[in-house]
């Protein structure tokens, strides 16, 4: 057992860290605006960075494009990233739908779309949940009826995160409507700029704009954007779900959103002196750092046990439930490090520069954090879900 | 023993009850709150015809002889509906330092105008350095002549936009956060020298930052004795979270309802989702949360006569189990509406938004339970 870094693993991370020093764009730094604040190009412009340094894929195969890091060495790049703060690259494209094009799609059309991926040419979004069909997916029922050489698609997609900007959505839809839930569903890529697609806004409570509606009506896909097999798409939609298990827990983001908690409370002052040293204060913090020193433990375990060839099992959804218990916690305590400045509503959106926010610059936008962040028990398989995950597959019950 | 209402209590709740389900609604809300003004006079001009503005003050004071419990009805059937209209700073508080320290010439002059609807008052008391301490004041007001000069600074000041007066609280004498030297002072908010920043709230209101640049007051803007307002403030600070209290338990009666229905009709893996044993148990929590929050909500309203330590005790422990209760009632009622749940379309937000800015209006519930046990 050894939890250090070895001197090149050191070496590394010196490498690393000095590349984003020098490389990470100075008007994006410092930034903690939400992507509903962002332009797409600020929100692309990290990614365009990293493609030219050929960095932008670590976790992939080389021959697609992978650094061929070791699993220490990309755990190494995460953690430098989310300490220098720099914007987190969109997961769509590099996450999700990359991987399934690489590992089930075929030749054309891996050379198709894998470029666009990776220069972020193309933006994707994720045709999953539906109006009817949320934590119960397999039950979605948008439909694709194959008509000579093409679908026709029929039926509408929810909470598409940033569709808005999206070239490409990778959707599942019902192909044979006979088969059981699981086995008449299929993995389409779908040109978002097809006749028929409309994208509508859903504006969250934190006055936001991440998430949309997207309505398909007689959209025309070619068969050739098909992957794999049709109705085998449900092992492929798994596939992408349990596939980018690392950063999952969001582990070194929650350390520095610690840190930058810790700020606000030595800032803060109770009669005079620093939130932070109120013991009240100070203890829940230090409850929060213990459960994340675990939660850190527990994914680097779950890292060893994957570098050794075990696939992250369903014990990934310890690192679903905890850390984004974590996110949720650390902004519910922000909320009560800055006190009453946390009543006011920061601009969201159109953001014209004439908005007044008042208070400490830390405060703005406390409170809609912390309303943001309640998505993340609910989305990706809701928490509940994955107690049921462990429940059933882990102790078998 | 006896928690039952009186005639005239049930039938204030029936007016309130029926004038809310008429005109407001939570999309007509929701509009009300995105437009430049953010509230509806023509609405507080209808509390006044009602008679809500008098409901609290006694008949002496030109008002329908009620109390406390009045406020509580009145104030969790606003919270059923999330009014914003600016009742407890305007009635609870501006009305409760004129009834308990203002003298029979303040009260005369004053009181009339918020019975009829006619001034919408403001309370300037937090700042920046302050937090929740109401005796860390660097808003100073001196002696000048007969009256006083006012100079400070005070932060996120709800309802402000909409108020024509203030109360203000400032130091007349003593050290930063001494609880000698505090006075209480009524500021036209058209005063020269006041100027106020407004901004919206995340929870749908307004508030201001306000500076106070040589503001001249004269002697009868001093309510209560002169360096001696830190009891008072305490006193009507705690009415107000009294009344925030009941808002709390609206709010929290109205998630809980949407929240069971919901799960009544929401299906996924075929059956309504309220049949899975984790999130039945999950709304009895939500369920047990809002009635122990209505008890406290009683006792505080029953106690704000008595003792300063039983009052204080009654209105911070009221304040913990509230600012607990609307937090896990908040964030599970968000939770098992799923992704409709995060929407602002969907009153559910709206709900859990303002609890969470009861918790932090008057002392959050860490300030309170050291309040609690400093009290006890």
């Amino acid at each position: 057992m050894d939890m250090s870094f070895s001197p090149e693993e050191l070496a590394f991370r010196d490498e690393v860290r000095t590349f984003i020093a020098d490389n990470y764009p100075q008007e994006l730094k410092g930034g903690r605006r939400t992507r509903g604040e962002m332009s797409k190009e600020d929100i692309l412009k990290w990614h365009r960075i990293l493609y030219k340094k050929g960095w932008v894929v670590p976790h992939w195969p080389v021959e697609y494009g992978g650094t061929g890091w070791t699993i220490t060495q990309r755990y190494i790049w995460n953690e430098e990233n989310a300490r220098a703060e720099t914007s987190p690259l969109l997961p769509f494209g590099l996450s999700m739908v990359g991987p399934v094009i690489y590992t089930f799609g075929n030749e054309e059309q891996k050379k198709r779309f894998i470029p666009g991926i990776l220069s972020a040419d193309d933006w994707w979004c994720q045709g999953y949940s539906e109006p009817g069909s949320g934590s119960d997916l397999a039950s979605l029922r948008t439909k694709a009826v194959r008509e000579g050489d093409h679908y026709i698609v029929n039926g509408g997609k929810t909470w598409t995160t940033l569709a808005q900007f999206a070239d490409w959505m990778f959707c599942l839809v019902r192909t044979d409507p006979n088969a059981k839930a699981q086995e008449g569903i299929s993995f389409l890529l779908i040109d978002m700029k097809t006749p028929g697609i409309t994208v509508r806004p859903i504006i969250t409570m934190d006055g936001a704009h991440e998430v949309n509606e997207v309505f398909l009506e007689d959209v025309k896909v070619p068969v050739e954007n098909l992957i794999g097999e049709e109705n085998k798409g449900w092992t492929y939609a798994k596939f992408l779900l349990g596939n980018e298990r690392s950063g999952i827990a969001g582990v070194a983001r929650s350390k520095k959103a610690i840190e930058r908690l810790k700020n606000i409370a030595n800032a803060e002052l109770v009669d005079g002196s620093p939130l932070m040293k109120t013991d009240e204060f100070s203890r829940k913090v230090a409850e929060l750092e213990i459960d994340l020193s675990a939660l850190e433990v527990t994914e680097l375990r779950t890292l060893a046990a994957e570098s050794k060839g075990r696939g992250p099992g369903p014990e990934a959804s310890i690192l679903k439930i905890k850390g984004t218990e974590i996110q949720q916690r650390i902004t519910e305590l922000a909320v009560e490090a800055v006190g009453n400045y946390a009543l006011v509503q920061a601009p969201r959106m159109e953001v014209t520069g004439n908005e007044f926010v008042p208070g400490p610059d830390y405060s703005a936008g406390t409170a809609q954090d912390y309303f943001n962040v309640r998505k993340t028990s609910i989305y990706g398989g809701s928490n509940e879900i994955q107690h049921n995950i462990i429940a059933k597959m882990v102790l078998g019950l | 023993m006896d928690f039952s209402f009186t005639e005239e209590q049930t039938l204030l709740r029936n007016t309130v009850q029926s004038l809310l389900a008429d005109k407001y609604d939570f999309d007509t809300r929701r509009k009300v709150t995105k437009t430049a003004e953010g509230w509806r006079p023509e609405m507080w001009a209808q509390f006044a015809e009602l008679g809500l503005l008098a409901a609290p003050f006694s008949e002496e004071l030109g008002g329908l002889g009620g109390g406390a419990i009045e406020n509580m009805i009145i104030m969790e059937e606003f919270g059923r509906h999330l009014v914003v209209e600016p009742y407890v700073e305007t009635v609870v508080i501006a009305g409760g330092f004129l009834r308990e320290g203002g003298t029979a010439a303040q009260q005369e002059a004053l009181i009339p105008g918020i019975i009829g609807g006619e001034t919408v008052w403001a309370f300037a008391y937090a700042e920046p350095q302050g937090r929740y301490n109401l005796a860390d004041l660097t808003t100073t007001a001196k002696k000048d002549g007969s009256g006083y000069t006012i100079n400070g600074y005070k932060a996120v000041v709800l309802g402000a936009p909409w108020a024509q007066k203030l109360i203000v609280t400032a130091r007349t004498s003593g050290g930063q956060r001494d609880r000698d030297g505090v006075s209480v002072f009524i500021v036209d908010k058209s005063a020269a020298g006041v100027s106020t920043r407004d901004y919206p709230t995340v929870d749908g209101r307004r508030a201001s930052e306000i500076t106070f640049e040589n503001v001249k007051v004269g002697a009868d803007a001093l309510i209560g004795a002169e360096g001696k307002g830190l009891p008072l403030v305490e006193k009507i600070t705690d009415e107000a979270i009294a009344a925030l209290s009941a808002e709390a338990i609206g709010c929290m009666k109205e998630l809980n309802t949407a929240t069971v229905e919901y799960c009544k009709t929401r299906k996924q893996f075929g059956v309504p989702i309220g049949k899975f044993q984790v999130l039945q148990h999950r709304m009895v929590d939500m369920f047990m949360a809002h009635e122990q929050s209505v008890s406290m909500t009683y006792m505080v309203n029953l106690k704000l006569a008595e003792s300063d330590v039983e009052r204080i005790k009654a209105a911070a422990g009221a304040k913990v189990q509230i600012g607990k209760a609307g937090r896990y009632v908040g964030q599970q009622a968000v939770q098992l509406h799923g992704g409709m749940g995060m929407t602002d379309e969907l009153n559910v937000g709206h709900y859990f938004k303002r609890l969470t800015m009861i918790d932090t209006q008057f002392g959050n519930v860490d300030y309170q339970l050291k309040r609690y046990s400093e009290a006890a």
